[in-house]
């Protein structure tokens, strides 16, 4: 098959009357799913656009799954925009994929509007019921090939600008071969999702759905403060696979939650997008003893994993866990600065991979892509793109991969990837600040912003609130008469990541 | 109160605390802002909030949260 709709179609009529994703407000059936993406396709088509982006406004509902399908039954792929970011990053977003039509709610309204660009609003929730074009819509399907796109993914980049990974059907329906076999997804499972979709890790179980048949329910983000209500919702919907950021299940283990609730129904808690700690797993492991844990990991830029570790022996907390081995239809290798080849146990090199996983490149962004998208460095007898994770890692006995760091200055917070460049030049734009440095307190999980310049405190927060979501936002800000500069004449930052304490007394 | 409000300012800077009555409700503290908040008290108060307490009504406002950690106080 060439198109991700086609396994949708597919499941459709296997199990048409079988719920495919719920929200608190509503849910739908795989048939009326179908119906509501064809529906919004076919309002798309009055125009005639192909391979275009589609913005979708991510509000967490049904709708905005029906956005992002509906957009690419339009033959169009789609790029999911966070409503809670400020104008000024998604205008960013907007210059870069130079949408045709957002898709947007009534709530979104006031944000959209003040965005600039050639890109029409159309509110999802009057086109569900729009008169369904059959004969265009396969007229779409016959021209569409699988290395069309399918969507393109926004991710913080360091000069500034986010960075959009295009990625095709071709990868998605790859990479859902093997999540769905290697973690056992069927049409018997049932997700509490949790992630965004404007984050690289729902696709893995949003499209899951679509392959297998699973079901999904959208857990509002309110009910992660309030762990009660979050377990009262996992029991209500019978949810029995999770896929979490570790800051999710940190919450459970952290509040002791089971001590006073249980979530009845779990026999699968996957976790992605950032390191999952020990002391907070064990706790899980020994309070749902029967269920099985597993460590995912992989960029944006492999749709979402590269490699696995499926827990099969027992970590002390302070052990850090492994992100184990390739996934099927994936070759990851370790490469040392001279592009040498690593097999031996624990020496240090950075992940490559080689897969059909990989995307294509970030999206008028060359180079970027160039950087990152590269020749495999191990042979030059045919062109073969392989993707630099630029993320260091290295073998352990069990001939598992560990995790070693960023080579870079990317980090994770709140399971989010943030380059603090981008922080640090959306701040130094700020009026009256000088000279501007992010750090990243690992221990504390808190984003640093030290800045020398008149501008006040408050303004600055004010400003830079701004420009970057609330995930970016710099737990700590300090204001500093003079920044501490090295022997070359560069700041400080060796300094400052160990002594930045010292400027909040 | 004033050790309260300190916590309160480090894990969102720039809100006036004091007078801010809808920190749920009103989007100031996110979810992950709330379970920071709650590690924070245990530590500072040296009490222990636990998921029963951890219920919107309590962290409204700093008042709320004042009131909660002077309960959990007084239980020890």
């Amino acid at each position: 098959m060439k198109n991700i709709l086609q396994f949708l179609e597919r499941t459709a009529q296997k199990y048409p009357d079988k719920i495919a994703y719920a929200d608190i407000e509503r849910s739908v059936t795989f048939s009326e799913f179908v119906k509501e993406c064809k529906a919004v396709a076919s309002k798309i088509l009055e125009r005639n656009i192909e391979n275009k982006a589609i913005a979708v406004f991510d509000n967490r509902d049904v709708n905005t799954l029906v956005g992002m399908f509906g957009a690419i039954y339009s033959g169009n792929h789609y790029v999911v925009i966070d409503s809670h970011s400020p104008a000024d990053r998604i205008q960013k977003i907007y210059d870069v994929a130079e949408p045709v039509y957002a898709l947007i709610e009534e709530q979104n309204l006031e944000l959209a509007n003040q965005l600039s660009g050639k890109c029409q609003n159309l509110d999802i929730t009057k086109l569900l019921d729009h008169k369904i074009e059959e004969e265009k819509l396969a007229r779409v399907r016959e021209r569409s090939v699988s290395t069309d796109l399918a969507y393109i993914l926004f991710t913080s980049g360091s000069t500034g600008a986010p960075k959009g990974t295009a990625v095709s059907h071709l990868s998605v329906i790859t990479y859902m071969e093997w999540y769905t076999t290697a973690l056992g997804v069927s049409e018997k499972t049932i997700f509490g999702s949790q992630t965004s979709f404007y984050f690289s890790a729902s696709v893995s179980d949003t499209y899951s759905v679509l392959f297998v048949g699973a079901t999904l329910h959208i857990i509002p983000k309110s009910y992660f403060a309030f762990p009660i209500k979050l377990v009262e919702f996992l029991n209500e919907r019978k949810v029995n696979m999770l896929y979490w950021v570790p800051s999710a299940l940190c919450i459970i283990a952290n509040t002791k939650l089971f001590d006073y609730a249980k979530p009845e129904y779990i026999e699968k808690v996957v976790f992605i997008g950032e390191v999952m700690p020990n002391k907070q797993l064990n706790y899980w492991r020994r309070n749902l003893p029967n269920v099985m844990y597993a460590n995912l990991f992989g960029p944006t830029e492999t749709v979402d994993i590269c490699t696995y570790y499926i827990i099969d022996r027992p970590f002390r907390d302070d052990e850090a866990l492994p992100i184990g081995k390739p996934c099927d239809n994936v070759d990851a290798f370790i490469l040392d600065e001279n592009n040498k080849k690593i097999t031996e146990v624990g020496k240090v090199g950075e992940l490559v991979i080689r897969s059909p996983f990989v995307a294509y490149g970030y999206f008028r962004n060359k180079e970027k892509t160039d950087l990152a998208f590269v020749q495999n460095p191990l042979h030059n007898d045919y062109p073969e793109i392989v993707y630099r994770t630029g993320d260091l890692v290295k073998l352990n006995e069990h001939g598992e991969f560990d995790y070693a760091g960023r080579k870079d200055f990317q980090i994770k917070h709140m399971g989010y990837r943030i380059e603090l460049g981008e922080i640090e030049t959306n701040a130094s734009a700020i009026e009256n600040v000088n000279i501007v440095v992010c750090l990243y307190d690992k221990d504390e999980d808190k984003i640093v912003m030290i800045y020398q310049g008149r501008a006040k405190e408050d303004f600055v927060l004010e400003q830079i609130r701004k420009k970057v979501p609330a995930y970016m936002e710099p737990n700590i800000l300090i204001k500093v008469s003079q920044m501490p500069f090295n022997q070359n004449g560069k700041i400080d930052r060796a300094y400052l990541n160990k002594n930045y304490k010292e400027y909040l007394k | 109160m004033n050790e309260l409000l300190e916590i309160l300012n480090t894990i969102k800077p720039g809100v006036d605390f004091e007078k801010a009555d809808n920190l749920v409700e009103g989007g100031i503290l996110a979810s992950f802002d709330i379970l920071r908040l709650v590690n924070e008290l245990n530590n500072e108060f040296d009490i222990e909030i636990t998921p029963l307490h951890i219920i919107p009504e309590n962290f409204k406002n700093a008042k709320a949260i004042w009131a909660l950690v002077q309960k959990l106080q007084d239980e020890d």
